[in-house]
């Protein structure tokens, strides 16, 4: 593939509760962010396992986003904690690993703020632009 | 009286501790030794060469054992020719299932790897840049040659398909008794599954706290093995000794746990885990009361990966 027809394929794994309320008010208000952006609705970012996050880098994700509720704002009281201690585990991994740490990225998005959603969602995109194509390609071959 | 089962055994790019604790059947050996007829374990026990493996019928050795890692192309033709002359194959021990410690080394590239080995330790003189190749002429005739170094590490179960896994490193003695003695007598799980009690190390620690009536506490603190002595009878988990004791298979008995050192995963993934690093990363992580002492664990891919790097989603560092 020619480096100018590429678009990122970003996937964001998104809280039931906030972060996808978040993209839904996003939505409703017009905002407007890239179609590189894939999201997949998960109960509780508490619930995402680290595998999760790591099968979609090696099956050619370009960039991965968690989104949970700010911390104190979780629905089952203290799963977006959770996410935090798995997900800086997970992070300093995947740079032992040689995963660029950029490529992951964890955000508390609220059902209110739709504006933040979109933003977060054009800066990824644009940080991922920067960083260019997951090296592991398309289907997991590095 | 039946006719004898004809096994073969195979190390591959292993240390030789599996065959130790085969060895340390010991008493067991003798008892199963004249149902056994041994065609094919060189080097160490019978005087058998790679060419007599070669040319026996396929499909005519009815249980063979494989330890050890696939590095080099020698490795990978022996474990191949081994899946097609047996009609059970079992990956005997964590090199052989998942990579084990061997396959560590997938965190650094071939290059690196050559460049330690032959250039940059203190104790290298190598003036000329002498390194193997796998094959050179010497005094204009003779041609001699050597395996092919990949570049990574493998394990046995993902260059062949493998019938039976087992874990440990190596795996204890018993284990490995239980084990024969469920292939000799036909009790096997489906093909392809781990020959295991399915249970967790912690299931069968003394250590857990579940199993003494209490409730578990979260981790406040990471500690290393050298630092201080943990507490009698307490979880090294709970303590901040980390402990893959939670996504390990617990057919050892907790062995390491009880004399003060936590478990590092050698027996493989507890059923259903996909990948036994990532899961030790959700399962730690999620018993601690602070983000912030994930700072305090040095090199994490080395820490959870020790016996599994190369059965990882990533498998290894990439470049």
């Amino acid at each position: 593939m020619a480096m100018s027809d590429w678009k990122p394929n970003i996937i964001v794994f998104a809280c039931n509760w906030c972060t996808y309320q978040g993209a839904d008010l996003a939505g409703s208000l017009r905002y407007k962010y890239p179609s590189s952006i894939n999201i997949i609705r998960v109960p509780c970012s508490g619930a995402l396992e680290a595998e999760y996050i790591v099968e979609a880098l090696n099956k050619g994700a370009d960039g991965v986003l968690v989104g949970g509720c700010h911390p104190g704002d979780c629905h089952y009281k203290e799963g977006n904690y959770k996410a935090l201690r798995r997900f800086n585990l997970l992070h300093k991994l995947l740079e032992d690993m040689g995963v660029e740490p950029e490529r992951v990225r964890l955000e508390w998005i609220s059902g209110s703020e739709g504006k933040r959603f979109a933003e977060v969602m054009n800066d990824f995109d644009a940080v991922i632009r920067k960083l260019g194509p997951n090296p592991r390609g398309r289907n997991g071959n590095a | 009286m039946p006719e004898k089962v004809k096994l073969a055994y195979l190390l591959a790019g292993g240390c030789a501790g599996c065959d130790m604790a085969v060895v340390d059947l010991s008493e067991t050996l003798l008892d199963v030794l004249p149902q056994l007829e041994i065609v094919f374990w060189a080097p160490t026990v019978a005087d058998v060469k790679y060419k007599d493996l070669e040319a026996m019928p396929d499909g005519s050795i009815d249980v063979g054992l494989v330890a050890g890692m696939v590095r080099l192309s020698e490795q990978e033709h022996m474990v191949k020719v081994m899946r097609r002359k047996c009609k059970t194959l079992i990956a005997l021990g964590i090199c052989a299932s998942m990579g084990g410690i061997p396959g560590m080394a997938n965190m650094h590239s071939k290059k690196e790897i050559f460049d330690t080995a032959y250039f940059d330790t203190f104790s290298t003189d190598n003036p000329e840049g002498v390194v193997p190749r796998t094959n050179c002429l010497v005094d204009g005739k003779y041609e001699l040659t050597l395996p092919d170094f990949y570049e990574k590490v493998r394990s046995v179960a993902s260059v062949v398909d493998v019938d039976y896994l087992t874990g440990g490193c190596p795996p204890h003695h018993s284990f490995i008794g239980a084990a024969l003695t469920a292939v000799l007598e036909g009790k096997l799980p489906p093909r392809g599954s781990w020959l295991t009690g399915g249970k967790a190390v912690c299931d069968v620690c003394k250590r857990n706290p579940a199993l003494q009536g209490k409730e578990r506490e979260l981790i406040q603190d990471i500690k290393r093995v050298t630092d201080g002595e943990p507490e009698q009878d307490k979880c090294l988990l709970q303590e901040g000794y980390i402990c893959l004791g939670p996504v390990t298979q617990g057919d050892c008995n907790a062995q390491c746990p009880n004399v003060n050192m936590p478990c590092r995963g050698c027996g493989g993934p507890i059923p259903g885990v996909k990948d036994f690093g990532l899961r030790a990363v959700s399962a730690i992580a999620a018993s601690m009361t602070d983000e912030k002492l994930v700072d305090k664990i040095d090199c994490p891919a080395k820490l959870f990966y020790r016996y599994s790097l190369p059965s990882s989603i990533l498998g290894g560092k990439l470049k």
